[in-house]
């Protein structure tokens, strides 16, 4: 066990482990630091796995909004830092600190999944690093934790259901049933939901619960047909909204309990689900067919640059941008003039595709409410559920 | 909840045990004849319903579709037990587990890279689309009747082969002794081929016939991994027969569990396969 | 179906002059180092012990364990259950509990998970952990899938002097080397120690063992206990350090991964743990920062070369870094296969 040559090769390969860890860290600040004048935006989104799509879209987004706007912030020239963060909560804070402490970002774009949002809240609260949140709908960010430098451009996770109780009561559906994962995101929804549907005058006959991220629903749906409801609320997101709309229809279900939902259980999912989701109405900020020019002009722009059509994800990315921008101009690209820059943000008015909104005092969106149905594999806005809903931010301690 | 509600409920527990039957019998054959831990097994039944997906779009019908998907995946098989894992039968566990931990990366982003990360329906065939009443409310779905014929289908084919033919007493004679068996004569190499071939052919059939129910999306196969390895696990390492019992009780609690117990229904199925384990460490039937 | 592995145990002078080498260049890495790395090297080192554990479990007791994160993540949680909303608490306290707390989950589990053999072994692990999973994913109460923040770092003082402030990222790094050291130190006597000597003689043919008159479930269970304590020792560390927990960090991926790491480095002698905990981190680094190539973009496939890595690793070198030096060296008396 102790012969020379051996022992030279493991020298050999103990020191190389070492070093290498060693030397990166010498290396690497230094790159890092060199000063370019260039605002430096840092992009955490899921490029790869499960949100993917999401991802993309919500980039797309945000270039397109700063293109459109001259494609500098505040007169400065961008340099993009891109971090995958795999929807894996566990690794949130490493990745976040990628951006904000290796590459030294000035503004924090991300993210999709709330458990890696959790991450980025924290690392956004500790550095003052700006964040501006494109799609968690995770409450805390704007609610209990919020924070001078965070602001969102999505939704609350308890904003599009809670615009769904009026528009099931206005159909005469006063007894429903509600499903949904159990876990954070989905018991928000629910309170979104819960609160909605009792004010408007509803009745939750049941409230049924798959664990995360089963997608047997065939349990469930014999339980709802005992039931009997007037009709079913729901929130499922990716690839599991499919798979619940198909097995709602070959359950027989579709015909006799008309079937809602937080507009996520369509968004995305309509070439998947096939007729199963004809007719199904949901709630969302955003739909596809809002007839103003603007957006319009917005489903153009976007179609011809990326080549795809975009969805609410890819507005909630180019609204993102479109606040960076305001922001940026107001100081005039100096981001560390942060009063000024805050104070901008918080007293825009985005003029989005989906309509015009504002940010409440908890740096979340004031929007409307669409109501929508599925009509030939479309999202049909029909109406406004709610008009400038906005999230109630209980805990808040700013403003 | 009433008796018709029930017999429901039943029915689907019986369907959805069928299913996982299906995995984990690819799964606790290529474990129990060959002493391979694959993780990698998801990534089979993700293979399947992707398959699927593109066949069915290609050839214009599900039917065509599960035919040449059912051939490719008994190709891809061999190939890749020839490839690789055929070195690792004398290997340590951990080296099996390492591997097919590593070939799941590999599968996830090649699926990535060919297929894209969208999400993907598959159209049921239109013979198969009713769904017959059961009550006023309820109807049942003719498909999942026909997806459970196929797993009762399959497993009679499974049983039958093994204990009915020359192959599938080669098959119990290299599981029991190797190197007697061998001795005798028995191209073992040959025997792990196919062994090996079957698991990853039944896992591939599974998702594409769950396909249309399920629809087709990334990281589908970890999902359904951990519960076969739970049923395989309770039902006895190696025993085709144990993974039936175990799947159909494991289908029982998860359905009835959903219902019945909700707050406590992630947690059952270990909880019943830790009940299962301290009862019969090694499982319901040992092989 | 398995091969007894002989670990590479005693090392060569060379080797241990290596060691000091590279303590000496972890000692002074924080002096050279920006904020970010040395942010990234506790980490490592955190992740290090923690693969130590797994090694006392995997490698030298020959337990493959594909659920040992949930030893890891429950200390987190009893460090996030423990500390206040608004005050931070102290260390004295809040260490040992939680270290306790993961030791005697170990224990919990173990005594349902020892008694099971070889593949039933590394099933039953992962699907323990996934309950402990469930258990704090689908509780509110317990944190639910969003998991808990821990506010402060605990404090460190002794009759009101202030003896350390964790904040301060060098004082962390140093207090988390330190630990390091230890747990090597403790964890290299135990190898030699008649209750190390046993654990090897249970992996190498528990049957023989048995013969002799050891109680190996008895064995079993401690170093299996004793590993879930160590594990949480690391994950109440992560809990310092990042100030979030999250049921993940108790995942089948965490497991996989402390697994991975073990098996890199070289089993059976916790120095391969450490290297194989550096190790892997550097690489899943280098992956995911590939450069764009034309217009591929490398690092996004990042999962594609990974895979491809372990596999190689897998198929060239299944003894690990050490181990891998041992083959090339090619000379009797190098590691036994």
């Amino acid at each position: 066990m102790n012969s020379t040559p051996t022992t030279r090769r493991l020298v050999l390969t103990r020191s190389a482990a070492v070093i290498g860890a060693a030397s990166t860290g010498l290396l690497l600040p230094e790159l890092a630091q060199a000063q370019s004048g260039k605002l430096r935006v840092g992009l955490m989104l899921p490029y790869t796995g499960t949100f993917a799509q999401l991802g993309v879209a919500i980039e797309n987004g945000v270039r397109l909004a700063i293109n459109e706007q001259g494609g500098k912030l505040g007169g400065r020239e961008i340099e993009y830092f891109k971090v995958d963060d795999e929807s894996e909560p566990a690794k949130g804070i490493e990745n976040a600190n990628k951006l904000v402490q290796r590459d030294k970002v000035d503004v924090l774009i991300g993210t999709v999944h709330s458990g890696v949002q959790m991450g980025i809240h924290k690392v956004a609260r500790d550095s003052g690093v700006l964040s501006l949140i494109p799609n968690a709908g995770v409450h805390m960010a704007t609610r209990a934790q919020c924070a001078p430098n965070v602001f969102r451009t999505s939704f609350s996770n308890s904003q599009p259901t809670r615009a769904l109780g009026a528009a099931m009561v206005a159909k005469g559906h006063k007894r429903a049933v509600w499903i949904t994962w159990k876990y954070a995101a989905g018991d928000e929804a629910f309170e979104g939901f819960k609160e909605g549907y009792l004010a408007a005058g509803g009745t939750i006959i049941k409230e049924l619960g798959l664990p995360f991220p089963n997608v047997e629903f065939q349990a469930l749906l014999t339980e709802i047909a005992a039931l009997k409801p007037d009709a079913v609320a729901c929130f499922f997101a990716g690839g599991a909204s499919a798979k619940f709309m198909i097995d709602y229809a070959a359950a027989g279900l579709k015909d006799k309990i008309p079937l809602y939902g937080s507009g996520f259980l369509t968004e995305g999912m309509l070439d998947a689900a096939g007729p199963a989701a004809e007719g199904v109405m949901t709630t969302l900020h955003y739909g596809d067919s809002i007839e103003t020019p603007r957006n319009k002009a917005f489903r153009l722009a976007y179609a011809k640059t990326f080549k795809m059509q975009p969805d609410v994800y890819a507005v909630q990315g180019y609204d993102t941008g479109l606040l960076l921008v305001h922001g940026a101009n107001a100081v005039k690209g100096d981001l560390n003039n942060k009063a000024v820059l805050y104070k901008a943000m918080e007293t825009v008015t985005i003029d989005s595709p989906r309509g015009k909104w504002t940010m409440s005092k908890s740096h979340n969106p004031i929007q409307d409410i669409y109501l929508r149905v599925v009509q030939n594999k479309e999202n049909k806005v029909i109406g406004v559920a709610a008009k400038a809903l906005a999230d109630s931010g209980a805990g808040c301690k700013m403003g | 909840m009433d008796f018709p509600t029930f017999l429901i409920q039943l029915l689907n527990s019986v369907q959805y045990g069928l299913l996982l039957f299906m995995l984990a019998a690819g799964l606790t054959l290529i474990f129990g004849i060959m002493g391979v831990v694959n993780l990698a097994h998801g990534s089979f039944y993700m293979l399947g319903a992707y398959l699927a997906y593109s066949l069915s779009a290609q050839l214009g019908s599900l039917t065509l579709a599960l035919l040449v998907g059912t051939l490719l995946s008994v190709g891809f098989g061999l190939a890749l037990e020839w490839l690789l894992f055929r070195h690792f039968y004398k290997r340590d566990h951990l080296d099996q587990v390492l591997l097919t931990f590593g070939l799941i990366y590999i599968f996830e982003e090649l699926r990535s890279m060919i297929w894209g990360d969208d999400v993907h329906g598959v159209a049921i065939p239109a013979l198969l689309g009713e769904s017959i009443p059961l009550t006023a409310n309820l109807s049942y779905p003719v498909y999942r009747l026909f997806m459970s014929a196929v797993c009762v289908a399959l497993a009679l084919g499974l049983y039958l082969l093994i204990s009915k033919t020359r192959l599938g007493m080669k098959i119990r004679a290299g599981a029991f002794n190797r190197d007697m068996a061998e001795a005798l004569g028995i191209n073992i190499k040959l025997i792990h081929a196919i062994v090996f071939a079957i698991g990853v052919g039944l896992a591939v059939v599974a998702g594409m016939i769950a396909a249309p129910v399920s629809s087709v999306y990334p990281n589908m196969g970890s999902q359904v991994l951990i519960m076969c390895f739970v049923v395989v696990v309770i039902g006895g390492i190696g025993s085709v027969r144990g993974a039936l019992i175990s799947a159909l009780l494991v289908g029982l609690v998860d359905t009835f569990g959903k219902v019945l117990l909700p707050s406590v229904s992630g947690m059952l199925v270990y909880m019943l396969m830790a009940a299962v384990l301290l009862w019969k460490p090694e499982g319901l039937f040992k092989q | 179906m398995s091969t007894p592995r002989a670990n590479l145990e005693v090392f060569p002078r060379s080797v241990r002059l290596m060691l000091w080498l590279g303590l000496a260049a972890l000692a002074a890495f924080p002096f050279v180092g920006g904020d970010f790395y040395v942010q990234m090297v506790t980490r490592m080192m955190i992740l290090a012990i923690f693969a130590m554990s797994l090694d006392l479990l995997q490698g030298v007791s020959g337990l493959v364990s594909l659920g040992h994160a949930a030893y890891f993540g429950l200390a987190g949680y009893a460090l996030a259950f423990l500390m206040p909303q608004n005050e931070a608490t102290s260390i004295w306290l809040t260490l040992p509990l939680s270290v306790l707390a993961s030791g005697l989950a170990a224990l919990v589990i173990g005594f349902f998970v020892v008694r099971t053999h070889g593949i039933y072994f590394i099933m039953v692990t992962m699907a323990f952990a996934q309950m402990v999973f469930f258990l704090f994913f689908d509780n509110k109460a317990l944190g639910g899938s969003d998991g808990l923040y821990i506010n402060f770092k605990p404090t460190v003082s002794l009759g009101g002097w202030t003896l350390m402030d964790l904040d301060d990222k060098k004082t962390l790094y140093f207090f988390t080397l330190a630990t390091l050291l230890l747990v090597y130190g403790f964890l290299r006597r135990l190898l030699w120690s008649p209750f190390g000597r046993a654990l090897a003689g249970i992996r190498i043919n528990e049957h023989r063992m048995r013969a002799l008159g050891f109680g190996t479930f008895g064995y079993k269970l401690t170093a299996f206990s004793l590993a879930g304590a160590l594990a949480g020792l690391a994950g109440y560390l992560w809990g310092v350090q990042t100030g979030y927990i999250n049921p993940e960090l108790m995942g089948f991926h965490m497991s996989a991964h402390a697994i991975m790491m073990v098996i890199l480095g070289g089993m059976g002698n916790f120095a391969g743990a450490i290297v194989g905990a550096f190790g892997f981190e550097v690489v899943l680094h280098l992956f995911k920062d590939l450069p764009q190539v034309g217009s591929v973009q490398l690092g996004k496939h990042w999962q594609l070369w990974m895979g491809s890595f372990i596999v190689l690793v897998v198929i060239f070198a299944p003894r690990g870094l050490l181990g891998l030096a041992g083959r090339l060296g090619r000379h009797k008396g190098a590691v036994d296969e």
